[in-house]
């Protein structure tokens, strides 16, 4: 009875997590490990990004701080003209010129790596191709419709997309047509860098607590040997008693 | 019945031992608990310092400005407020600020930078009224001897024009002055001293 | 003789206070069977999972901002700029779901050992009733975030209440303060989750403890222990709660803790079951989310809703689902408590309705495509039928007798051979341990599709045997 219990719940416990995924995302290469991909992340959301969406709920010197760079660095090289350490990252956008010229205002990208999820985010940058009926000229493989035109369409080029007849069913693939200024693989690396900065700003404390967490499970660990070695101690009177 | 064998040092250490761990790791978890308590980032950005232009001040003016949620006065101060200084000297509590909280470069008998510019934390040293200014000489109300200064209408404490507090009120020491520098001659940034950031 | 202070001040305390009298008799007094296992860990687990809750919950109120224009900003605020905000944030949502799993396996006891069985009816009732508030509590607690999730749920749960005829809509309106779900609605969910339910559980939990205490604790072998007292009137097969069970449940802490700081330090959406992806977006009343679901902990119910075709039948269904618990001690006819000496069919219908509850809460999670429906429909008349046909099946059942005395319970390091034995292929070895000529065997030996039949068709024999 007992092991059917066990074995049991061993079975439920074992249901991994699957969030349906789409079958065609590219999978981003993320390590948050690695700050100087993180700062030229923050360069490019401030140079391509910054001018439609915010991320409001991020501080510059937070960037400093996790990312070990002075904070003037910061303020030089990577905020827009005019900013303090302690500010937010806000668009210059207004609301009513983004709904005017978008018909929404463009969503705020702090928390974009939280529910959109990273591989989505890189294969959505990377998936636009050109679509006369769209009113940028663009549209997005990972998003139909989309009401975003592409942000680096000088950096990667023109792509447009070929429908493919497979004996599975018919797909579309993607053609790049006019090359950009960057080459395929410096292109890839600027939108992995990208997206290792929105995954970094949707939960900044990643990194500090995993590592606080293994102190916590060693702590545990021992409380967990003692404890266990003071009941066993106790226990040694029921056990005798049945005797 | 238990039998009388009992290792009785043996459970004394173990509990002892596990008491000692528990106490640490309650202490652990106290810590981020209290800690978050703490002024967020989001306070101590609102405390950043605040620039201030007197341009276009005029003699005798005052300017209020918040920094860190309270009232900091800028005073373009005339020849004769600076003259009339000098003299009451025999009348305040702390003349020459040695009980008073001010920066290094404000203990001085004027309690500012330049002369003609006195900055100060507009908040009465009693129990933290915004005093009201008095320029005037001998007002109706304030009496003869008032040659000009800060009036605190909460408990009647009097400051003059370089904030400092006269005998017999009840406010102890000289209004606070708080770091302040000047980046040019028109600009002063309040909160931060000669470059280096205040905490 | 030198006077004790401290034993001083502690004799004015005790002189008029009854703390003594308190401690002996609910800790080192209180006599509780000696053959407690696994299963009873989840009740301490559940109060620690309590303080856990109100604790952070505090904590966050300080922070947090129960306006509509400024929820979802402030629960961020909390994450980056409050000291250790974010651990907190996750202890707290960590703990609401870590707190269902404990009470899911805490009732789950409940039924395997006839915990709600005469005398103990009515502990059983104050636990239903502190479920129905753990529900409550939970459904109002992710309101307050204010993203899409939260929004959307609200709506389409508080919604449920129009579907009540007659009164439904000026129901619905009522409990939200708005035609819609609103600032109004989230205000009072905020007042109601951290003032007025926080405490009625502090009560229930109060009064579970002293229906229990006053009754005594049930066991795995279903016996009644006080039946058999020794000359002091203490029950034989009684062991004082403390010091043995509270050293006990210490390790018990010790180990869901492990779990706990796991999930909290390195996976806190727990594929964003725990934390959803969708409730990372803020609440936009203009656009609905492509898949509204609850969160886990209440998708059982949730599956029963959508699987009955009518609205309001649906609601009946779902709060049908609740009532029917609050029914067990009166539907269960057998006398016989424990599940170790129950006939096999109870034991099968409980092995059904396991599956049905977590296939239930599956489907709550996926969409309503027509096969699912169906499997839903299934389990819903499996869950409703391992309640409803009780009268019935309990009364024929073959119990075995039961003992008189609590049996001896195995510790884990015994059971660990026996278990690993059951599940390991035994081929039997064609040479003698020391020739070489086995080791050589040994490493060159392929699986032997005989030899797994074999263990498979061992398991299935013990599974038989097990709900015989």
């Amino acid at each position: 009875m007992k092991t059917i219990t066990t074995l049991l719940l061993l079975l439920t416990l074992s249901f991994g997590a699957y969030a349906s995924e789409e079958a065609n995302l590219q999978e981003a290469d993320i390590d948050l490990t690695d700050k100087v991909s993180l700062l030229r992340g923050a360069k490019h959301f401030v140079t391509y990004c910054l001018g439609c969406h915010s991320a409001k709920y991020m501080r510059y010197l937070r960037i400093a701080l996790d990312t070990g760079v002075d904070e003037k660095t910061v303020l030089n090289d990577i905020a827009p003209e005019g900013a303090s350490i302690y500010d937010q990252l806000h668009s210059a956008m207004n609301k009513h010129d983004a709904e005017k010229w978008f018909g929404t205002q463009p969503p705020d990208l702090s928390l974009i790596a939280r529910s959109r999820g990273a591989d989505w985010l890189y294969s959505y940058l990377k998936s636009y191709y050109s679509d006369s009926n769209r009113l940028f000229g663009v549209n997005n493989m990972v998003f139909q419709d989309t009401a975003m035109p592409n942000p680096f369409w000088q950096l990667q080029g023109e792509q447009h997309a070929v429908q493919r007849k497979t004996i599975w069913g018919e797909y579309a693939q993607l053609v790049l047509d006019e090359p950009g200024q960057l080459s395929e693989k410096e292109f890839d690396l600027v939108v992995n860098d990208l997206v290792h900065f929105l995954v970094y700003v949707g939960e900044p404390v990643q990194l500090e607590r995993q590592s606080i967490g293994k102190y916590v499970l060693i702590f545990l660990a021992v409380f967990l040997v003692i404890a266990y070695l003071l009941k066993k101690e106790y226990w040694k009177d029921i056990h005798k008693d049945i005797e | 019945m238990i039998n009388e064998g009992v290792d009785k040092s043996k459970r004394q250490f173990l509990t002892s031992a596990l008491t000692v761990v528990g106490a640490v790791g309650t202490g652990y978890l106290a810590v981020p608990f209290l800690a978050q308590m703490q002024p967020s980032v989001k306070a101590m950005a609102a405390g950043a310092p605040v620039e201030v232009d007197i341009s276009k001040m005029e003699a005798g003016q005052l300017i209020r400005v918040a920094w860190r949620g309270k009232p900091v006065w800028i005073l373009n101060r005339t020849p004769e407020v600076l003259a009339t200084l000098k003299t009451l000297d025999s009348q305040l509590r702390d003349p020459l600020s040695q009980e008073s909280i001010q920066p290094d470069y404000s203990k001085n008998p004027v309690r500012s930078v330049k002369p003609e510019i006195f900055v100060a934390i507009g908040l009465c040293t009693h129990l933290g009224c915004s005093p009201t200014f008095r320029p005037e000489i001998a007002p109706h109300d304030l009496g003869d001897n008032w040659k000009g200064g800060f009036f605190c209408p909460c408990h009647g404490s009097w400051f003059d024009l370089a904030g400092r507090v006269y005998q017999g009120v009840p406010a102890p020491t000289n209004l606070e002055i708080p770091p302040y520098r000047y980046i040019t001659d028109t600009l002063i940034i309040i909160g931060e001293s000669s470059g280096e950031k205040t905490a | 003789m030198k006077i004790d202070r401290f034993a001083l001040c502690g004799n004015w305390i005790l002189e008029r206070f009854p703390l003594a009298k308190v401690w002996n008799e609910h800790m080192t007094h209180y006599y509780a069977p000696r053959n407690f296992n696994f299963w009873y860990f989840f009740g301490s687990l559940a109060l620690l999972m309590l303080v856990n809750q109100f604790v952070t919950g505090i904590l966050l109120t300080m922070n947090y901002k129960p306006d509509a224009k400024l929820a979802f900003d402030s629960v961020e605020y909390i994450m980056r700029d409050v000291h250790w905000g974010w651990l907190i944030r996750y202890m707290h949502s960590t703990g609401a779901s870590a707190f269902f799993i404990v009470i899911y396996l805490h009732m789950f006891r409940g039924l395997m050992y006839g915990s709600f069985k005469q005398p103990r009816e009515l502990i059983w009732i104050f636990g239903m009733l502190l479920f129905v508030c753990l529900m409550a509590e939970a459904f109002m607690g992710y309101l307050l975030p204010w993203g899409q999730m939260s929004y959307w749920g609200a709506q389409v749960i508080i919604s449920l209440f129009s579907a009540i005829p007659v009164i439904g809509d000026d129901l619905s309106l009522w409990v939200r303060g708005d035609y819609v779900v609103s600032d109004a609605t989230l205000n009072r969910f905020f007042a109601f989750h951290v003032i007025s339910v926080p405490l009625v559980l502090v009560m229930l939990v109060f009064l579970h403890i002293v229906a229990l205490h006053e009754v005594g604790s049930n066991n795995p072998d279903g016996i009644e222990i006080k039946k058999y007292k020794d000359e002091n009137g203490i029950p034989l097969d009684g062991i004082p709660f403390h010091p043995y069970y509270t050293v006990k449940d210490i390790v018990g802490v010790a180990v869901f803790l492990v779990f706990f700081a796991t999930v909290i330090f390195y996976m806190p959406e727990m594929g964003g079951y725990f934390l959803e992806h969708a409730n990372f977006i803020p609440a936009d009343p203009m656009k609905t989310p492509e898949h509204i679901a609850p969160v886990w902990y209440f998708t059982p119910f949730y599956a029963i809703l959508r699987a009955i075709p009518d609205k309001f039948a649906g609601v009946i269904g779902m709060g049908g689902a609740i009532v029917v618990l609050f029914l067990l001690p009166w539907l269960d006819r057998n006398p016989v408590k424990s599940i170790r000496y129950r006939g096999g069919i109870y034991k099968k219908a409980l092995l059904l309705f396991v599956i049905s509850f977590i296939g239930l809460g599956y489907l709550g999670t996926q969409p309503a495509t027509p096969t699912a429906t169906l499997f839903a429909r299934l389990f819903t008349s499996i869950y409703f039928g391992f309640f409803l046909l009780m009268p019935i099946y309990t009364r024929w059942e073959k119990t075995k007798p039961v003992p008189k005395r609590v049996t001896e319970e195995h510790t884990l390091e015994e059971e660990l051979p026996a278990l690993l034995e059951e599940i390991t292929v035994l081929n039997p070895a064609t040479s003698e341990i020391g020739d070489p000529a086995f080791r050589s065997s040994f490493f060159h030996r392929r699986p032997s599709a005989e030899g797994i039949l074999n263990v498979l068709a061992r398991l299935a024999k013990k599974l038989k045997e097990s709900l015989d």
